[in-house]
């Protein structure tokens, strides 16, 4: 059975200090603490339940494995009353979405994460020194060989063998970019020319290098195998995606979200159906990317060659089929028709004249944009400003970003974006941990995906477990954080019988 | 509900039915576009070259 696809999308942004010096760490730090301190309070996340070693691969989810937990020093580390978790990885500021319980959500609280970045960037450009800047963008290259994430998260039933979710994912993964990729000057592919392709579909495709695997930041995987559920191990996985881009088109974020949830889901009501594959999804993923006509055909298992368009039509009747016998339930109705909408329209689009869904797909609107940049100034292929295009449009400085000038259509509205700034879901444990940081700041020590810990003074501290992402919503939790006066109070309250 | 799109959309079509209904107007317009390229060239990052260089973005994930 398919489990409700809870999901979340996280999005390490570039960034890039100008006019002082460039520490890429300090910088996201600064850029946090700045949002924090100006409009949070701030409450720790806590990383003793993370684990990303975990191997999916392992035969029994419960077993001792051979890593050590791993511990990394992460200088910010914020927990936000919208239940999203906004800190430096590695070198990057990165925001998690709260869980949301449908692709919709996923885009309002994506949107919510861009705003808060912008609001942050206002903020820490008040603490540079005069003449610095702060420039934040939402991309996944700076186009010399260096990648960063957005990666999404999809709940999945622990009962389905991995061999299934990779079979349920490994074709979309490859060709969903033909309306999930948000474009890119130039090549990355290691071992060719910046110049051997003048433009691509995909930011990420360059740097795929193995189908299935562990690693997020070395020979990366297409379907990665991080088995860190945050909640029950053995009831659920939380299927760990890599190979995607950072979407400025909210339709694109939508569609990248609903597509994948529902062909998941699909599996999971029938693991065997028969899902189309890929004879080499890694030599696939680049020469999708690499041939903006869409022309180029892909050899899939059987030996055959396919169009990735036509493997996306398959894909998506798949998805259809699905949706009219179960009518989408683990997805949501509502969300499910919308998403088959705006994916036949756009496969359609893509078919036969691509500018048609320059309102709807990254990849197409940027394009638009260079190719018409170019003839106006007579510029080559691959010309420095022509590359300037390509980062400035995922620039989130409201006077410099590109993509909010290209006319891209919205599914979400100002106010729930803006709600979403402060608030969390109201139909996963994402509502519990807002609510809790919002009301009781000095008595959260700290909060995890998976539980929070309390300081109540007197007596130990408290972890308040949340192993189901399901629980902790407002209809079971509102009334109680409402009524309970400290944190004491609420922390008992929650212990009774029957909460 | 949050706001949703209203769009009809057809139901899949063959190649030839699909085509014959393509039109300009489906395109974003073309006067909207060179506004935008007007508007680039004043907003786009002064010396792109220099930019473009200094873009380099070092461990992630």
């Amino acid at each position: 059975m398919a489990v409700p696809k809870v999901c979340g999308i996280e999005t390490e942004y570039g960034i890039l200090v100008r006019g002082a010096e460039n520490n890429p760490v300090t910088a996201s730090a600064l850029l946090i603490n700045a949002y924090t301190g100006a409009v949070e309070d701030q409450v720790a996340f806590d990383l003793i339940a993370e684990d990303p070693r975990r191997d999916a691969r392992s035969p029994d989810p419960l077993d001792p494995y051979e890593f050590d937990p791993e511990l990394e020093y992460v200088p910010v580390n914020a927990v936000l009353t919208n239940g999203a978790r906004y800190y430096v990885d590695h070198a990057h500021p990165e925001m998690s979405t709260p869980e949301v319980r449908s692709p919709l959500e996923a885009v309002i609280w994506d949107r919510a994460g861009e705003e808060i970045v912008r609001e942050s960037i206002d903020a820490a450009q008040r603490l540079v020194p005069v003449g610095a800047e702060l420039l934040i963008h939402k991309n996944n290259s700076d186009g010399k060989g260096n990648s960063y994430g957005c990666h999404e998260n999809y709940l999945v039933d622990r009962t389905l063998p991995f061999g299934k979710v990779i079979s349920a994912v490994m074709a979309h993964f490859v060709t969903r970019q033909i309306f999930a990729g948000s474009g890119k000057v130039g090549c990355e592919f290691p071992g060719m020319s910046s110049d051997a392709v003048d433009y691509q579909i995909s930011q990420r495709a360059d740097f795929f290098e193995e189908e299935v695997g562990l690693e997020t930041t070395v020979r990366r995987p297409i379907v990665n195998t991080r088995d860190e559920p945050h909640c029950d191990a053995s009831r659920y996985r939380r299927l760990h995606v890599i190979a995607g881009d950072a979407n400025m088109s909210e339709v694109a974020t939508f569609l990248k979200v609903a597509s994948t949830a529902m062909l998941l889901s699909a599996v999971e009501d029938n693991p065997d159906l028969e899902m189309p594959a890929l004879a080499n999804p890694v030599r696939a993923i680049s020469q999708v990317s690499h041939d903006p006509t869409l022309a180029a055909a892909i050899q899939a298992f059987d030996g055959t060659t396919i169009r990735a368009i036509d493997m996306q039509w398959q894909l998506f009747d798949i998805a259809r089929t699905w949706f009219e016998q179960t009518g989408g339930e683990a997805v949501g109705e509502a969300d499910c028709t919308l998403a088959l909408e705006h994916w036949e329209r756009i496969l359609a689009g893509l078919e036969n004249d691509p500018l048609t869904v320059a309102d709807s797909v990254d990849w197409v609107a940027k394009q638009r944009l260079i190719s018409a940049y170019a003839e106006r100034h007579q510029l080559e292929p691959g010309a420095a400003a022509l590359r300037a295009i390509d980062l400035q449009y995922h620039d989130m400085r409201r006077h410099k970003g590109l993509a909010g000038r290209c006319g891209l259509l919205t599914l979400v509205t100002d106010e729930q974006v803006s709600q979403a700034m402060k608030s969390p879901p109201d139909n996963t444990r994402a509502f519990f941990r807002g609510r809790c940081i919002e009301r009781f700041p000095d008595e959260v020590l700290a909060a995890n995906w998976d539980s929070m810990v309390f300081d109540l003074g007197a007596g130990p501290l408290r972890r308040v477990p949340m192993d189901d992402p399901l629980r902790g919503t407002a209809e079971l939790v509102a009334n109680v954080i409402a009524n309970s006066a400290t944190a004491k109070e609420l922390v008992a309250a929650l212990a009774e019988p029957n909460e | 509900m949050p706001d949703r799109i209203q769009r009809k959309m057809p139901e899949r079509q063959s190649e030839e039915s699909i085509e014959s209904e393509v039109v300009e107007s489906d395109r974003p317009a073309t006067d909207d576009l060179d506004d935008l390229l007007d508007e680039i060239d004043e907003i786009l990052e002064e010396n792109a070259e220099d930019f473009v260089r200094s873009y380099v973005q070092k461990g992630g994930e």
